[in-house]
């Protein structure tokens, strides 16, 4: 590959995957509240 | 007897906000980002597209994303009940939603059917080398012209059977309601996806060939930054991948828990989808530059998108590559799996819809809905003009469906019902990544002027030329008649009334929503319930 391509290509990954990454930690960090929510429908 | 199940059941919801960002990771990985998203990067200047990719991903894409988890969530309906709550005169964007959905499920369907089917003959290389192109369009398809001889009614038995199968899958998964049907297909399904498409990518990879077509995709055309037009299809693109802005988002943020993290949820899709369109680039260039070296030509000159990347250059590649076959089921493996995490959101924004509407159980409510779908599914698209029916349907769908309901949307919600901030403060009320007034400017401002923007030259390029060279007398009746339909079928739908078994006049769920979170009562179902209460003294 050609350097320019291979930065980009870097660029793309870093930046797309590393929003993902940063995503997903900051969601572990704020964990899901079990309150005093309704119990949800038994289906069928 | 059991007595019918009635709307005082509570709603539905998904097990977990994991299982929910799974599910709409599902919904928005589609068929785009593996067949689109490579060639609209490629042309849209290769490396150099990230820019305005990246651009349109934050301040149009997650913006809109979040403006449809605060309307499904706030108002906890489907899409017709929400914009109903909302504002009863918006409701028909609702329906027009809903009925939009209608359209892309019977064409989506057929698309999976054909993966299906390929992903079989890629294990026998059926098509035989060199023949992949005829083998489409003549012996499987066996095409017809819509010209010569109108709409076809002769049955293709080879699409139409594995139609039916694709259609059995999906009834039976929307029949197990959200929880054991939605949201369990997708807790196996993606999962799966993503490591044969891990496979794929790391197979194509070592194919000879394959960096050149790398550089071919990565390599940046910095001058194509100043095309507005690539600026355009960037919005256009992100928008599409997205599922946003038709009912599927507002349908799924529904069934969440009150107290939801929305946008922290939310950014994680939209770069969950991004990530994987950027995975199904590098595999499928690598691929491509296999084909081209293969062929001893360009990259440029084999690279292209939709169903002849799929069902023609695909299928050519696994013809020549050592290990042809496996790279062969795990690429229409991967469009069987990505497409029927898609289908099964379409199809619950209709089934939703009519769950709210009509009061009945998700299996009753399910099979009214499913099985007229599958009927004219198969009735259309397992004949031999199937190709022309889709390619119309699916050109004017997008153009004068999602993308005018959105830009209407917006438009009404943002500057008519001036709606935007209670959105923000419900949004803020419960999740991490706070928004303020750049997210109502994106929304109210921004959005309206790309989508208004993308309209109009849809708008032009559609009434300049015959749309795919079609006769006049198809374009309008699958083109301009099946749009027309759509918004007219809104507005009458939205003019039926509810009757007091719907979740819009009973909905003690949503009363309980409100009080907790300090809102006025509903007019629909506050009033009944106090009504109710006073009966009953």
């Amino acid at each position: 590959m050609t350097p320019t391509a291979l930065i980009m290509m870097t660029i793309a990954i870093l930046t797309v995957w590393g929003g993902l990454v940063a995503g997903i930690v900051n969601l572990a960090k704020h964990p899901e509240e079990e309150g005093n929510e309704p119990v949800p429908p038994v289906e069928l | 007897m059991t007595p019918p199940a009635t709307q005082t059941t509570r709603r539905e919801a998904f097990g977990s906000r994991n299982v929910f960002i799974l599910s709409a990771i599902g919904s928005a990985v589609g068929l785009g980002n593996i067949w689109r998203f490579p060639y609209v990067a490629y042309e849209g200047g290769g490396g150099a597209f990230l820019i305005p990719y990246l651009c349109a991903l934050l301040t149009a894409g997650i913006p809109l994303l979040f403006f449809d988890y605060a309307i499904g969530h706030r108002y906890r309906g489907s899409a017709p009940l929400a914009f109903r709550r909302m504002h009863r005169a918006a409701e028909p964007l609702g329906w027009w939603q809903v009925l939009i959905c209608v359209v892309i499920a019977v064409y989506y369907a057929v698309i999976i059917a054909w993966s299906a089917m390929y992903t079989w003959f890629s294990a026998q290389l059926t098509w035989g080398k060199g023949n992949e192109n005829d083998f489409f369009f003549v012996d499987f398809l066996q095409m017809g012209d819509v010209a010569e001889g109108g709409v076809s009614s002769d049955f293709v038995p080879q699409v139409g059977v594995p139609l039916i199968a694709v259609w059995l899958v999906v009834i039976v998964i929307m029949c197990l309601g959200v929880k054991r049907g939605i949201g369990a297909a997708n807790m196996v399904l993606m999962p799966l996806l993503t490591v044969m498409f891990v496979v794929l990518v790391v197979q194509s990879l070592f194919l000879p060939g394959a960096l050149d077509g790398l550089n071919a995709f990565f390599t940046p055309n910095w001058e194509a930054l100043a095309d507005p037009a690539v600026w355009a299809s960037a919005y256009g693109h992100i928008f599409f991948s997205l599922s946003v802005a038709f009912g599927i988002m507002v349908t799924y943020s529904s069934y969440l828990k009150r107290k939801t993290d929305l946008t922290g949820s939310g950014l994680v899709v939209a770069f969950a989808n991004s990530s994987f369109e950027i995975l199904a680039g590098i595999g499928v260039f690598a691929a491509l530059g296999f084909m081209a070296a293969a062929q001893g030509t360009e990259v440029a000159g084999v690279a292209t998108s939709g169903i002849g990347l799929a069902f023609i250059a695909f299928p050519t590649i696994v013809s020549n590559a050592a290990g042809g076959s496996i790279i062969g089921v795990l690429f229409f493996g991967a469009l069987v799996f990505a497409g029927v995490t898609s289908l099964i959101s379409i199809l619950e924004v209709i089934v939703a819809a009519l769950q709210d509407k009509l009061g009945w159980s998700r299996i009753s409510t399910t099979l009214v809905v499913s099985i007229p779908l599958a009927i004219i599914s198969m009735a259309l698209f397992s004949t031999t003009t199937a190709l022309a029916v889709l390619d119309t349907a699916d050109a004017f769908v997008n153009a004068f469906g999602i993308m005018a309901v959105a830009f209407l949307a917006v438009i009404v919600v943002a500057w008519v019902l001036h709606k935007l901030p209670a959105l923000q403060e419900h949004l803020n009320g419960r999740s991490s990544f706070k928004i303020g007034m750049l997210w109502k400017l994106l929304v109210g401002v921004l959005a309206p002027i790309v989508l208004g923007y993308l309209l109009f030259s849809e708008l032009k390029s559609k009434i300049s030329e015959p749309y795919g060279g079609y006769p006049d007398w198809f374009i309008w009746v699958f083109g301009w008649g099946m749009v027309l339909v759509l918004i007219v079928g809104g507005v009458l739908l939205s003019l039926l009334p509810w009757s007091t078994k719907s979740r819009a006049k009973q909905d003690p769920d949503y009363d309980e929503f409100l009080e907790a979170e300090g809102h006025a009562p509903d007019p629909e179902t506050g009033t009944l319930r106090t009504i109710g209460t006073e009966v009953g003294k």
